[in-house]
């Protein structure tokens, strides 16, 4: 899914034909172009010049980034692959994510009274990990069977505006069912402490969420490159119409990826647990919108290109406050953590809609 | 669509049977029919509910719901496949009733093992809302076994009068749904209803109604209103022209004639509801009226240009911040403290700036993209509303306070009940610009864009004015909104202004009929004013949103009050047709029909 886009893109974000007429909007556009990347850059000389933070401080908030910024690819590899075949973003898929984190921290405070729990840390791990992923899978396949299906071939904004209403009632169900109270993630013991890995001192949890990122991104790559399944999304994705004709099954392989796009999310949830151990119904919307934006980055469609995305995203996002933010000595700058992220979306979005590495479906879009 | 009248005497072609019901259909709407009324109880619905009467010792609320759900499911399963050309009509039979029956048992069932687990386990430590009041209610306090047989009973007999509506001739279902809805909004809105008797005087009524003062509908009462109503639906039902075409069929003179007489009426309506309905329900239509003004604004831009804003609540809080800085003496960097009406100009420049600041990058935008940037431009303007960094503008999360009332002349606006007057002066204007603009050039522009972009920019429609100009409206309407939202209030804070309200606004006029006024306005009323008038539904309201979307989007994706245009366009190829291909198609591998990629 990495083949490079046919469509150069223009100035304004459009296809090729409007790169030789100037209008007032492409000026404008390129203006505000400039005038972002200058204030980034004179913002980080000023932080970087004030010597505030120390190396070593740098690099946690870069590794704290990268470990974000790998669960950001795991949820926007369910965006990547429903955009893929059906051409619309699921909206929901946010609150797929934090119904599997909801069911992590059920599972993982349920075994915490047992001595599963201390006795074999991986196991236990191993059973969050598999009980978030199932919940997810399962509500994304109904999501998919109940509110998009009987939707194909419907105008686009149709299916955007249902997904919107699929995440405010899968929001609300789950601060039915669970009450609207915050819950926070029973601790890991053996996860607290360091390790220390080439000199390089890491936080153990974030250890194990960027390996098992890793390990489930690349599991991923291989079944859509390999295997039969794989190869009928990817056709899928490419032609839904040829695709059948050929004897895909198109519906059962949109039901596949939805879900695995399901069973990444619930990893995702699993994994935020043991970064960020507070949570409640609403916690999907905002890593949801990010995974979003990492997609986009990455290059909507390219599986690859979510993975980088995420983690490019994930890295900004964590150093770009203190890097940027500080330099012009604004105050309580980390309340404007989610003002970093949005406008990276609205910048990615507006300038580079295509992404770091090209999408295949930028003529299709529209 | 492709129901082309024959002639009598070709007629000669045998028709097929209709196929029969589906029991493998009722048998899947069954069990999720069992998952929506197990999550119905376990949300909670059933037992806050369950407090209030429908009709007064025999219904509650509550336990209605949950039956309700196994009525529409029985509904679902006892419906008759649509004739298709070529096969006779399908007649509803025993088999239909089977079906529903089967569904709305199922669903019992469920019910009935959710009751079983809950006497077995203790399941609140996850599910808060499975307690002991929820099961007594759910087992109307028998022993557990009987109970379940009970709720299946209770559950099939509603299915098998779900598949039972079918078999009702129309003028029937068109007499009794209606009057049954009546009902229910009489049992409901027992507040509205007793204060609207009390302002025209007739306590007669409200006694004979609702005896308890406030209280609900009782046997008589609903007996009234049911045969009341009743008798009016069958009336209505009876004629062969609606009203509407009544009108539509006169000579142009009169026509106008009675659309001012109408119109003059409804103002004169409009005029006695504050004094009739009193301060707690003119809030509510406050609260609505600032809605519909705003939803309004949201229909330029989604219903007629199709550009799908989800910040739209930014221009809200633009205008409300805007009015609050001109006005407030609190306002923390500048203090004209000029008379709202002097700063509306300001309120007006400042919405058209933020609407071309929004609309400019988006430009080369179309659908899903500028729906998410949009949404992160409305959470960036939250945000740094919120912000320490700009409280010395904004005033932070305390916002800003002590906003002066509305003055006009030797007018002093004060209550809700003085709101009402301005904000629907408001809403009228509003109106009247909408319908104007739908017929301009700007209106055709913006639904040519709508339509096809690419094609209108090619038939010579200017898609960047177009585009600016829809978001400009847009955000000049909400600011309105915004500025009278503030001054009645008496402050604005950052949180009025989350993404709820965006989406709030998009089921106002989803629900109503995109690009349809009078579909706007009842969207408003239905959304706003039902959830504020039954208080414990607030509680739900957002969950009532989430499911009405989606079902909207399914079901009706033109609205309740659909403009012409847009039902066109969205009923494109017929139902019909996926209908035969459900029917001929193969039903293995690639059922369905199969997906457009493009469109």
């Amino acid at each position: 899914m990495t083949h490079a886009t046919t469509v150069t893109a223009g100035p304004a974000g459009g296809p090729t034909r409007r790169v030789s007429r100037i209008t007032p909007v492409s000026v404008f556009l390129w203006g505000l172009r400039i005038a972002i990347v200058a204030v980034i850059l004179y913002g980080s000389f000023l932080s970087i010049s004030s010597g505030r933070l120390t190396a070593s401080q740098w690099r946690d908030l870069l590794v704290f980034g990268i470990s974000t910024g790998s669960v950001y690819s795991l949820i926007a590899l369910g965006y990547t692959m429903v955009y893929g075949v059906l051409r619309f973003i699921n909206f929901a898929h946010g609150e797929v994510f934090m119904v599997g984190a909801m069911v992590a921290f059920y599972v993982a405070n349920g075994l915490a009274t047992t001595s599963l729990w201390v006795g074999s840390p991986v196991v236990s791990l191993l059973i969050v990990l598999i009980s978030a992923m199932v919940a997810s899978t399962s509500v994304a396949v109904i999501v998919e069977r109940v509110a998009y299906r009987p939707l194909r071939g419907a105008p686009r904004l149709i299916p955007l505006i249902t997904s919107i209403g699929a995440s405010f009632t899968l929001q609300y169900l789950v601060r039915g069912l669970v009450g609207p109270s915050t819950k926070a993630f029973p601790r890991m013991e053996p996860l607290r402490g360091t390790f220390d890995i080439f000199g390089l001192v890491i936080l153990r949890s974030q250890v194990v969420v960027i390996v098992a990122a890793l390990a489930m991104m690349g599991g991923l790559y291989l079944f859509v490159e390999r295997t039969r399944t794989g190869k009928s999304m990817r056709a899928v994705s490419e032609d839904p119409e040829t695709a059948a004709l050929m004897g895909i099954d198109v519906n059962g392989t949109i039901v596949r990826v939805f879900a695995v796009g399901g069973a990444m999310a619930g990893v995702a949830g699993a994994l935020w647990g043991l970064v960020f151990p507070s949570l409640n119904f609403f916690s999907g919307f905002l890593p949801g919108i990010k995974a979003f934006t990492s997609a986009v980055l990455g290059g909507i469609g390219n599986i690859v290109g979510a993975m980088l995305g995420g983690v490019s995203l994930g890295v900004f996002e964590s150093v770009g406050p203190s890097l940027v933010l500080a330099g012009y000595e604004i105050p309580a700058f980390s309340q404007l953590k989610d003002v970093v992220a949005y406008a990276a979306l609205v910048m990615v979005l507006i300038f580079r809609p295509t992404g770091i590495l090209g999408e295949r479906l930028a003529q299709e879009r529209g | 669509m492709a129901q082309v009248e024959v002639p009598p005497a070709v007629v000669e072609v045998e028709l097929r049977p209709a196929p029969p019901v589906d029991m493998r259909r009722a048998l899947r709407l069954g069990f999720s029919g069992g998952a929506a009324m197990v999550l119905v109880a376990a949300t909670g619905i059933v037992a806050t509910f369950q407090e209030r009467m429908v009709i007064d010792p025999i219904l509650p609320l509550g336990l209605m719901f949950l039956y309700i759900v196994a009525l529409a499911f029985g509904w679902m399963a006892g419906q008759p496949p649509q004739t298709l050309e070529g096969f006779a009509p399908a007649r509803v039979s025993g088999r239909n009733y089977g079906a529903g029956t089967l569904a709305g048992g199922l669903a019992g069932l469920c019910i009935g093992v959710l009751v079983i687990l809950m006497s077995v386990f203790d399941l609140r430590g996850v599910f808060v809302e499975l307690s002991p009041a929820l099961q007594s209610i759910l087992t109307f306090d028998l022993a557990v076994p009987v109970a379940v047989v009970v709720i299946a009973a209770i559950s099939a007999v509603a299915g098998a009068l779900g598949a039972g509506i079918h078999a009702l001739p129309t003028r029937t279902k068109k007499t009794l749904l209606p009057a049954l809805t009546w009902v229910v909004i009489f049992s409901l809105m027992t507040d509205l209803f007793g204060q609207l008797f009390t302002g025209l005087s007739l306590d007669w009524l409200t006694t004979r109604l609702y005896p308890r003062r406030g209280g609900p509908l009782t046997i008589t009462g609903a007996v009234i209103v049911f045969v009341v109503f009743l008798a009016l639906h069958w009336y209505l039902s009876g004629r062969d022209t609606s009203m509407r075409q009544q009108v539509s069929a006169m000579p142009r003179r009169r026509r106008l004639g009675v659309r001012t007489a109408a119109t003059g009426a409804l103002l004169i309506v409009l005029y006695f509801v504050p004094q009739v309905m009193g301060p707690f329900v003119s809030q509510i239509l406050v609260t609505a009226g600032i809605f519909l003004l705003m939803a309004l604004g949201l229909n330029i831009v989604v219903g007629y240009a199709g550009l799908l804003d989800l910040g739209y609540v930014a221009f809200f809080a633009v205008g409300a911040y805007t009015a609050a800085i001109f006005t407030s003496p609190q306002s923390p960097a500048f203090t004209p403290q000029l008379a709202l009406i002097a700063a509306l100009p300001f309120v007006v420049l400042a919405a058209a700036i933020a609407g071309i600041m929004v609309a400019t990058p988006v430009i080369r935008m179309r659908g899903d993209y500028l729906a998410i940037v949009t949404l992160g431009f409305g959470e960036i303007a939250r945000i740094l509303l919120n912000s320490e960094w700009l409280s010395p503008y904004f005033g932070g999360a305390q916002g800003i306070t002590n906003i002066p009332d509305l003055q006009l002349g030797p007018f002093h606006f004060n209550t809700p009940q003085d709101y009402f007057y301005p904000i629907f002066l408001f809403v009228i204007v509003a109106a009247y610009i909408t319908l104007a603009l739908q017929n301009s050039r700007w209106g055709r522009a913006w639904m040519a864009m709508r339509e096809d972009e690419s094609v209108a920019e090619a038939m010579g429609v200017n898609i960047v004015t177009a585009k600016l100009s829809a978001f400009v409206v847009g955000a000049i309407l909400a600011s309105f909104g915004g500025s009278l939202y503030g001054a009645q209030i008496g402050s604005v804070f950052p949180h009025s202004f989350d993404i709820v309200v965006s989406i709030t606004i998009l089921v106002i006029i989803i629900v109503g009929g995109m690009g349809s006024v009078p579909g706007v306005a009842l969207g408003a009323v239905v959304l706003i004013v039902l959830p504020n008038l039954l208080r414990e539904f607030s509680e739900y309201q957002f969950l009532f949103y989430g499911v009405l979307l989606i079902a909207m989007m399914l079901k009706r994706p033109e609205g309740f009050i659909p403009s012409k245009r847009r039902a066109q366009e969205l009923h494109q190829e017929e139902v019909a047709q996926d209908a035969w291909l459900e029917i001929y198609g193969e039903k293995g591998a690639t059922g369905e029909p199969i997906p457009e990629g493009k469109t």
